[in-house]
């Protein structure tokens, strides 16, 4: 079920400025892409207009293509509701919906797009929260809300909400940026034993993570204040760490930035 | 080094004591001022439950004016409970659906477009009409220019244009308050906008909607002005809203008040009383509807 994204010419554009220069890469199924570089180099934007949250920013707009297997996301015919679905998307700060439940908050993207029958939803909710290596924390308490877990539990709890809807790609946002090392480890065998199922695509600073739980790694850098990111070079990740193409890539691993 | 000499020798050493003496005047100044804005308030609760509890009974709560004199004893204030309920309630049931909608409109649609500015304007302008001119129009524009009848929905419908911005302001500042990052993961999971704000973005915002809802409720309900020009104050039980003069709590007030009689006065009193515990009453019942929402009482 998962799907390759190929992206090709693409420009991300916030109002006038222009935000991602120009990136072509290729994301392989069953596999775990990560984006590294410098803040405001453009990852996360990038990463949003690979399920079309970045147009959700007021005056925000993407030029080029990007193939879900054969479908072009961009097309004018498509619903970027629908793209959604099938590209998931885990946040940076764990953002559980306040007014609902463990079980709810898990439930939210099928019973919000109108999926009904409790046997049914059940079955989904525990399956995701299994699938989140969460279950055996939470199972007695399904109906306390879900704000009320730990920062960690919390993250878990968003990857479980974001794959019940069975995606084929999920989306990762710096998913551990606000967790401790413990949570952070957690999340980060949960990432590899996702990638059977799913095309994962990581944004991360923490360059141990990037080679830890990552095939494939993407550079971006940006040329200085004020101008678009751009990719810099994309490749294994065991070359990306020991012998880049690139001297900026180098330097960047190596802590020699700038 | 002269400075550092100066210093104490230890700074876990507690603070000067003019630091102290600052400190202690702020405290009291705060409390003074804590005080002096409860006074009014306690002075209130204190005459009206006083005055009220006169002639606060079972036939004050069960009986009308109806052929009854100023002078005499007895009589009561249920034409006025009545009519009071029925125009207030209309006036939410309108203002409520009506204003939240609108706030919607404007925090998640119109983002600053010409149409939003233009709303948002007007809504200002509403919150400032003087309750009297709100009488004055539905007298102009329902009963004379429509040539409708004197009743209580007339009076719901110059509430409902003093109600509308406040209910319009509320919602908006809490809509606003609800997280960016809230709308984005139900975007995420694809959940379709309107399908959001129904079921992610409102029921967030919802007990901050339900307090500002029932401020515009208690204020509405205390308005005399409005309704002295359009539910032609009868002192007979109609419990018909949209027929017919009608009676409401806050023009009761008026109309015992103003009679020299202290059965009349004392009847003004009780009144006043039965109003303060009917607001109370919404507001405690208000509080328990959001309190059971919320996941974490279950």
């Amino acid at each position: 079920m998962a799907k390759r994204i190929e992206v090709s010419g693409l420009h991300a554009y916030y109002g006038g400025t222009h935000a991602i220069e120009d990136i072509s890469m290729t994301i392989e199924p069953r596999s775990v892409t990560a984006f590294i570089g410098p803040s405001g180099c453009g990852k996360s934007t990038f990463l949003r207009t690979l399920n079309r949250m970045h147009e959700v920013i007021p005056g925000a707009r993407v030029e080029g293509k990007v193939m879900l297997d054969d479908e072009d996301l961009y097309a004018s015919s498509v619903d970027p509701v629908a793209v959604r679905r099938v590209v998931g998307m885990v946040f940076q700060r764990p953002n559980p919906f306040p007014t609902m439940s463990i079980y709810d908050n898990v439930a939210a993207g099928l019973k919000l797009n109108g999926v009904r029958g409790k046997r049914r939803l059940d079955e989904i909710v525990e399956e995701s929260l299994r699938g989140a290596n969460l279950w055996n924390e939470v199972k007695d308490r399904l109906g306390k809300p879900g704000a009320g877990l730990s920062g960690g539990q919390q993250q878990r709890l968003c990857i479980a909400r974001a794959i019940a809807v069975q995606p084929q790609v999920l989306l990762m946002d710096e998913p551990c940026s606000a967790l401790d090392p413990i949570s952070t480890l957690a999340i980060e065998d949960l990432i590899g034993k996702l990638k059977s199922q799913y095309t994962i695509v990581i944004v991360t600073h923490n360059m141990q993570q990037a080679a830890r739980v990552s095939d494939r790694t993407a550079f971006f850098n940006i040329a200085g204040t004020g101008k678009p990111g751009k990719l810099i070079e994309i490749d294994d990740t065991s070359k990306i760490f020991t012998n880049p193409e690139q001297k900026g890539t180098e330097d960047y691993i190596t802590g020699r930035f700038g | 080094m002269t400075t550092l000499s100066r210093t104490k020798s230890s700074t876990l050493e507690s603070v000067s004591a003019g630091r102290k003496a600052r400190d202690r005047a702020a405290k009291v100044f705060v409390y003074l001022a804590f005080l002096l804005a409860v006074i009014p308030l306690v002075s209130v609760l204190w005459t009206v439950i006083s005055n009220g509890a006169k002639r606060f009974d079972g036939v004050f709560l069960t009986h009308s004016m109806n052929g009854l004199a100023s002078k005499d004893a007895g009589g009561g204030a249920y034409h006025a409970i009545i009519g009071t309920l029925e125009q207030v309630g209309l006036t939410t049931l309108i203002s409520v659906p009506l204003g939240v909608l609108t706030a919607v409109y404007l925090v998640e649609y119109a983002r600053n477009g010409r149409l939003g500015r233009t709303i948002s304007f007007f809504v200002d302008v509403m919150t400032g009409i003087p309750s009297i001119v709100s009488g004055l129009f539905v007298l102009a524009f329902w009963l004379l220019a429509l040539g409708m009848d004197f009743s209580g929905f007339a009076g719901a419908l110059s509430l409902t244009i003093l109600m509308l911005p406040t209910v319009v302001r509320a919602t908006e500042e809490m809509l606003k308050l609800v997280p960016g990052d809230l709308k984005e993961a139900a975007y995420a999971l694809g959940v379709p906008r309107w399908r959001t704000i129904m079921f992610v973005v409102l029921p967030t915002a919802l007990p901050g909607i339900v307090s500002g809802v029932m401020l515009a409720v208690a204020r509405v309900m205390g308005e005399t002005a409005p309704l002295l020009l359009t539910i032609f104050i009868t002192k007979a039980i109609n419990t018909d809203p949209f027929s017919g003069a009608q009676g409401s709590l806050p023009t009761f007030i008026w109309d015992q008040s103003t009679d020299p009689n202290t059965n009349a006065v004392d009847r003004a009193w009780a009144g006043a009383l039965v109003l303060i515990l009917l607001i109370m009453l919404l507001n405690l019942a208000a509080r328990l509807v959001a309190w059971l929402r919320k996941p974490s009482s279950r």
